[in-house]
Order: structure tokens, then C-alpha cells, then sequence
């Protein structure tokens, strides 16, 4: 069978083809929004006209299947428009307020899980994991769905002080904005790679791979041309592996996921903030990791417990301070918690004025 | 053929109420030997807690270096569904919006040739299509390219940029972001699909400092939306949020971090000295009906943003505090195109823009990108009398 004619550099399609004709109309001139419920909300143009959206969580790995099932929803409510999130959320477009509540009906008979909109959990920003990534060291949807499950009311009804925005990296790459998270798991290693030294010269460039380590740990072997690791000065980043696959970062026993806090990209108030180290390490405990999830709940709940309105989590902490939120949480403070890395010096104590 | 694996610890993630990925790699797996094999191998990760995936090798379409990543299953033989396993990155359309046609249309093709799973969306923002084996991939991009789509970046490129869903559905959006996106995309098209840069190079657009798409914290590009004259203040909508139960002194003037504004309970009217305003948005994503953005509006354009790899994350830095960003962006394309080629010239293999900045120094990258110092692009001035000086600044 003859394929059709390949093009190159097209580029995307247009977005213009994929948007309700109420949105190409009144696109720029919208005046306010309304959030409704935690998971439909309404924005009205300066020409009086609305549109009404039903926002609904996915597991972002889809199949066609559910795909179709969902446009077969959009087709009947939305006049086959809809769009993504870039917390990967489905939205459905609304232009007929008589269609919203039989969406709504629609939707939750199917049992899709209709909320995130406001101030709540919004969907988990993640990456692939053990499902699709060479570098993976837990599995990114599977500590998805076990916290999401846990926190399933923080998305679909109960209110928070402000958003509480949650991420899942499954190595130190991250892919998706972990380290400006409210509250973000990443897997990390704890050993230093091992070297397979025959492989080494066969599959990787030695100068590359020396220049590869930030703390200066790899030095070539003249004798076997590979490579030998300080394993005193290594960090685990596992960037050498990237570069040089034979030198293997995994450890299956001693890899696991530690939990940051107080990162936040928005603008309001106080700055966009990195996410700072509150639980160093929890074993991968698959298929539900227990203990991450109960860390992240108690997290969440005591921000939820003591922090003011419209305080985001790390403005909290700073507000009632990092001692302060060891204390309220109940999280130990250890060694890996004091910085030895880039920024060390920034974050030592320099004020005698602090709590007990 | 599904039920070829037994899955005890995936069938663990059916339970409960969020929606599971499982159930999708399962639905996959009714049709396709590869998400049945992606299934197999899943489980078999869950149980010894570790990947199997080997790093991608070089696979891609004809006259594209990027667009398609390699991946390939370390254990070919118990799992030859996925012995090949590749990505590919569709470029999605700005804001992410689509008709039901479109999705339809790339659902048939990758049930035909890949695994019939796929990622809504990756986190550089393409759509992703999970799972293909390289002789597939040629035909994919025909089907794929003849209807409309494109690839996007992978690799040392310009990666496919994103932002938010700006003036589409946003009355904060202070440039047009998703047309914006659409043209810086169509622009560098060459250098999306062919990868020639240092590392990779990330824009991302946001149309206010709410910054949906988090381009402050993962784009060596980061536009965000921002405006220079006074918020606009509806009294009457004011009047009614107070009416409505809203506590405008503690919720709103008590929080705003410049301490800008006044209000008079009396009358109920807001006041706000916009010259000592820093634009946060918190006032007017709390009281949309009653605040606006100002109408001389722009963007903010920040650099050098990423995640920890390798020497530390970093947030985006300001360089150019505020730009008028009109069609077709000469101005904006122009200055990219300077940030680019100094980092072309000077950075290592694998070096982004952001560390180099660190490396040559900031005033090394403004002189290069013509852009002059100004109190904007720090938090505080240096503390130490350490200072070098060039020629040209004794030249008075």
C-alpha cells in the first residue's frame, strides 16, 4: 500500500483550526472568569459571551482507546473541541450552558474524575519512569496513582489554603518542573556507578565522559582505557551514565525517591522559589510505596493545618521557618539536609534570631 | 491475545479511584503485541524494582536528526514486543487545543503502526506517541506529515516550544502566546528538527507572572506576559467583592508584597500607587472582575532556567525587563537569534545557555546580545569590591 507524499517542516498545524468559534470570536477579549465548582469554571468576554469548561484528570498515559472514548464525549458536548492542560488535565470546551450539566452527568456515570480547578491539588506533572526511560530509578506513574489515590478529595472537593502543585521526577533530569514544586518527589541513587571496564573503551568517548562529572571524580585509566571513579567525590548524578552507558548508575537495592518542598513558579506575592529537601530517602517500596505516600499527605495536611489563606507551601515554611516545619512535621532533620553542594554557602544560618 | 502476563503488582494500580495508567497499558494490550510486551516488562520492573530500558540509539526519519527517540528493550528475547520501542514527538499545536477530528486521525494511524499508547503530553509539551519500531517510523511521519503534523526537537536543538493558553480563554494574557509560540516554532523549524546546537534550547511563553506553563523554571527562553502603565481598577466590581464577603484588607492589600495599595472601607475603593506596584498578579487573580492588567503591555524575557543536571538547577534570569511583542516578533526573533550564536560560540558539548552565562559572565552575554545593565536584571548589586573593568569604561 502507497504511503501518501512525507513533508518536512510544516510545522505544527495552525491552532487557529482547533479552537470553538466562541474563542476564535472573543479570543483576547476576555473580561473575567468564575470558578463554579472544583472542576468547571466560566470565562465571559466583554461581548457578554461564555464559555464553560470541565476540567478532568487523565493518567496522562493514554491509550487511542480512551482517547476516542473521550472525543466521542467531546463531540456530543462540545462540538468536538477540546485541549490539554499543561498539568496534563483533559478540558472540555463548552460554548452551550444547556450541554454543562449533562457533561457533568455524563462524565462522572463514566466515572471520570472531574476537579484540580482552584485551590486544590492539581494534577501530578511526571515523568515516564520504568515505563519508558533508560535512566528511571522508581516508576513515575505508579507513585502517581498511589498518592493520587490518597489525595483523591484534594483534587475533586476539599479546599486548601492556596494550590498545591505536585511532581514526580524519576531521576535528577527531571523532566517537568520538580524543582519548583509545592511538593515534589525524585528518585536518586545513593552509590557510585559501576564500571564496566571493557565496555567502557568499545561504547563511550573517555574525554567526554571525564568531562561529564560536575565534582571532578572520573579520571582516565591509561592502563585498561577506561575510566576510574573517586568514589569519595561522587555525588551520584549519574550524568556520566548518560554520556557512557557502560558506567552503570543503577542500583535496584539501594535507589529510591526523596521528598522536596516549597518550590513555586508563579510570580505572586514572593518569588518564584526552588523546591528544598525535606525527606532524603524512602526505599521503592512498589506497587504503592506506602510510606512516600503517608509523607506526602502529612505534608500537605500540616500546610493545610497551619498555613494562612492564599499562602502557597513555601511561603509558609518561610513565613513560620525551616525549623518550625521540621517540628510541625515531624520530619527529621539529618545531614543530607545541610547543603555540601553549589549553593552551601547561601544557605548556612547567619542570624541569631531563630526558633526552638 | 491479551492476558499473555500475569500482573499482580500493576493490577495493585487498577485499584482506587484516580484514573490508571494500567488500565491503559491493559486497553492498549487488547490490540497491540507491544503494549503487551510494555505491560510484561512493566511488571517485571515492579517486582525487581528496576528498569529495563537501554539508552536510545540513533533512529529517526529521513532529513530530521531529532523528533524520534530510541529506545530499545534490554531484554529482547522474554520481551520481543518491545525489542524496539522508540518515541515519537508530534509537535502539538499551541495551547494544546484540538478537535476531536484531528485526535481521531493520529489515533488510527498509531494503532496501525505503533503501540496505541501515547502521552497527553510529554513535559516539553509534544504529543507523544510511546512505543514504534524503527521500520515503522518512515511511515508514521508520511501519514503523520501529509495530514497536517510535524515532529518535534530531541536532542542538541531548539526543543519544541509552549506556553500557556494565553488570550484563547485568559483575560490576563498580556501578549498573544499561543501565536507567538506558533511563529517562534515555524521559525526555527531547521533548527528543531536538525540538531546542531550545544545542548539542548527550551522557550517557553507565559502570558502573565502566574506563569502556567512554568517557563521561569525549565526554559533557557522564558517570555512572560507583563505590562508597564497602571492595573485598571473597576470601583464598582470592587464594591461588590467586598460586598460579597471578601476581606480586601487582609486578603488582598495586606498580602500585596510591595504594599502598594490602599483601601478605604468607608466607600469601599481601592487605591493602588502602580509605580510601586512589581506586577505579582496576586490582587488581580484574586479579584479578576474588579482588576486588570495595564494596557501598555509586553513581556518580560528571562534566561538560563533548567534542572539540576548538571551543577544545580536555576531559575530564569531577567535580561530584557520589558518588550512591546507584536507580529511578526522581528525584534524578539532577532535577539534570539544572538542569544543562540554566542552560545553556539562559546559553550562545551552539553553546556546550557544558563551555565555559560555563569561561566563568561553576565556582562559577557549582554555586550554580546546588545542589551545594556540595568537595575532590573539583579536582586541586589554585588557585595564584594571585586570588580573587572574593561577598556571601553575608561573611555569618558
Amino acid at each position: 500500500m502507497a504511503l501518501p507524499e512525507r513533508k518536512t517542516d510544516i510545522g505544527p498545524p495552525h491552532y487557529e483550526q482547533f479552537l470553538p468559534p466562541v474563542i476564535k470570536k472573543n479570543y483576547g477579549k476576555w473580561l473575567y472568569h468564575e470558578v463554579l465548582s472544583p472542576g468547571t469554571m466560566k470565562h465571559v468576554a466583554e461581548s457578554g459571551d461564555e464559555i464553560y469548561t470541565v476540567r478532568v484528570a487523565s493518567p496522562r498515559l493514554l491509550s487511542t482507546d480512551s482517547i476516542r472514548d473521550i472525543c466521542e464525549i467531546a463531540d456530543k458536548y462540545c462540538d468536538g473541541y477540546l485541549r490539554f492542560t499543561t498539568r496534563n488535565n483533559i478540558e472540555f470546551l463548552v460554548s452551550d450552558k444547556s450541554k454543562l450539566d449533562p457533561l457533568v452527568k455524563e462524565l462522572k456515570e463514566k466515572n471520570y474524575t472531574i476537579g484540580g480547578i482552584g485551590p486544590r491539588v492539581s494534577n501530578i506533572v511526571h515523568t515516564q519512569g520504568w515505563v519508558h526511560c533508560h535512566s528511571a530509578c522508581t516508576d513515575a506513574s505508579g507513585l502517581v496513582k498511589s498518592i493520587m489515590d490518597e489525595l483523591y478529595e484534594y483534587f475533586t472537593e476539599k479546599e486548601l489554603p492556596n494550590k498545591v502543585r505536585l511532581a514526580v521526577a524519576c531521576c535528577v533530569n527531571m523532566c517537568g518542573a520538580v524543582h519548583c514544586s509545592d511538593i515534589a518527589i525524585v528518585a536518586v541513587h545513593r552509590k557510585p556507578p559501576v564500571v564496566d571496564d571493557e565496555n567502557v573503551p568499545k561504547l563511550c568517548e573517555i574525554p567526554t565522559t571525564v568531562a561529564s562529572c560536575p565534582t571532578a571524580a572520573i579520571r582516565p585509566n591509561p592502563k585498561t582505557k577506561s575510566i576510574i571513579i573517586n568514589e569519595e567525590r561522587c555525588m551520584y548524578c549519574g550524568n556520566c551514565f548518560t554520556v557512557c552507558p557502560p558506567i552503570s548508575i543503577h542500583n535496584p537495592e539501594e535507589d529510591g525517591v526523596a521528598i522536596v518542598v516549597g518550590g513555586k513558579v508563579s510570580n505572586l506575592r514572593s518569588d518564584p522559589k526552588f523546591s528544598k529537601l525535606a525527606i532524603p530517602f524512602f526505599y521503592n517500596d512498589p506497587p504503592r510505596w506506602p510510606k512516600v505516600v503517608q509523607a506526602v499527605k502529612n505534608i500537605l495536611e500540616t500546610y493545610a493545618k497551619h498555613a494562612r489563606k492564599h499562602e502557597r507551601v513555601g511561603e509558609w515554611v518561610e513565613r513560620i521557618g525551616w525549623e518550625r516545619f521540621f517540628s510541625l512535621t515531624g520530619i527529621e532533620f539529618t545531614f543530607q539536609h545541610i547543603d555540601d553542594f553549589t549553593f552551601a554557602r547561601d544557605t548556612f544560618r547567619t542570624s541569631a534570631a531563630f526558633k526552638f | 491475545m491479551s492476558g499473555k502476563y500475569k500482573t499482580p503488582m500493576l493490577d495493585e494500580l487498577e485499584k482506587g479511584p484516580w484514573p490508571s495508567f494500567v488500565t491503559e497499558i491493559k486497553k492498549a494490550a487488547k490490540k497491540s503485541d507491544m503494549a503487551e510486551d510494555e505491560l510484561g516488562q512493566l511488571e517485571k520492573s515492579y517486582n525487581t524494582k528496576r528498569g529495563y530500558w537501554k539508552h536510545g540509539g540513533i533512529v529517526g526519519v529521513l532529513g530530521y536528526g531529532g523528533g524520534v527517540i530510541g529506545r530499545y528493550s534490554s531484554l529482547p528475547e522474554e520481551f520481543p514486543g518491545v525489542a524496539h520501542f522508540h518515541t515519537v514527538r508530534v509537535n502539538q499545536p499551541s495551547g494544546f487545543f484540538y478537535t476531536t477530528k484531528a485526535l481521531r486521525e493520529i489515533c488510527d494511524i498509531w494503532d496501525k503502526y505503533g503501540s496505541g499508547l501515547t502521552n497527553l503530553h510529554g513535559s516539553t509539551g509534544d504529543l507523544v506517541l510511546l512505543g514504534t519500531k524503527t521500520e515503522n517510523l518512515e511511515a508514521v511521519f508520511a501519514e503523520l506529515s501529509s495530514r497536517g503534523w510535524d515532529l518535534g526537537g530531541s536532542g542538541s536543538a531548539m526543543r519544541t516550544p509552549s506556553c500557556c493558553v494565553g488570550m484563547a480563554r485568559c483575560e490576563w494574557a498580556n501578549i498573544d502566546t499561543m501565536d507567538l509560540c506558533n511563529e517562534l516554532t515555524q521559525y526555527y523549524q531547521d533548527q528543531l528538527h536538525r540538531p546542531a546546537f550545544p545542548y539542548k534550547f527550551k522557550i517557553k511563553i507565559s502570558g502573565c507572572a502566574c506563569d502556567c506553563v512554568a517557563a521561569i523554571a525549565r526554559a533557557d527562553l522564558s517570555i512572560i506576559g507583563t505590562w508597564k502603565d497602571s492595573i485598571q481598577i473597576n470601583q464598582d466590581e470592587v464594591r461588590k467583592y467586598a460586598e460579597a464577603g471578601l476581606d480586601i484588607q487582609k486578603e488582598i492589600v495586606d498580602m500585596c508584597p510591595t504594599q502598594c495599595m490602599y483601601y478605604n472601607p468607608e466607600d469601599k475603593t481601592l487605591k493602588i500607587a502602580d509605580a510601586e506596584c512589581n506586577r505579582c498578579m496576586h490582587c488581580i487573580a484574586k479579584m479578576t472582575k474588579a482588576l486588570r492588567p495595564g494596557k501598555e503591555k509586553g513581556a518580560t524575557l528571562l534566561v538560563g532556567s533548567k534542572a539540576p543536571i548538571v551543577v544545580g538547577s536555576l531559575l530564569s534570569w531577567v535580561i530584557v525587563p520589558f518588550m512591546k511583542l507584536t507580529p511578526p516578533y522581528d525584534d524578539l526573533k532577532e535577539l534570539i537569534d544572538k542569544m543562540i550564536e554566542w552560545w553556539d560560540d562559546n559553550a562545551k558539548p552539553r553546556e546550557r545557555i544558563g551555565e555559560l552565562i555563569e561561566a563568561k559572565g553576565m556582562r559577557a552575554f549582554l555586550e554580546a546580545i546588545g542589551v545594556p545593565p540595568m537595575p532590573q536584571q539583579v536582586k541586589e548589586p554585588r557585595k564584594d569590591p571585586f570588580f573587572f573593568w574593561a577598556e571601553s569604561d575608561f573611555k569618558k
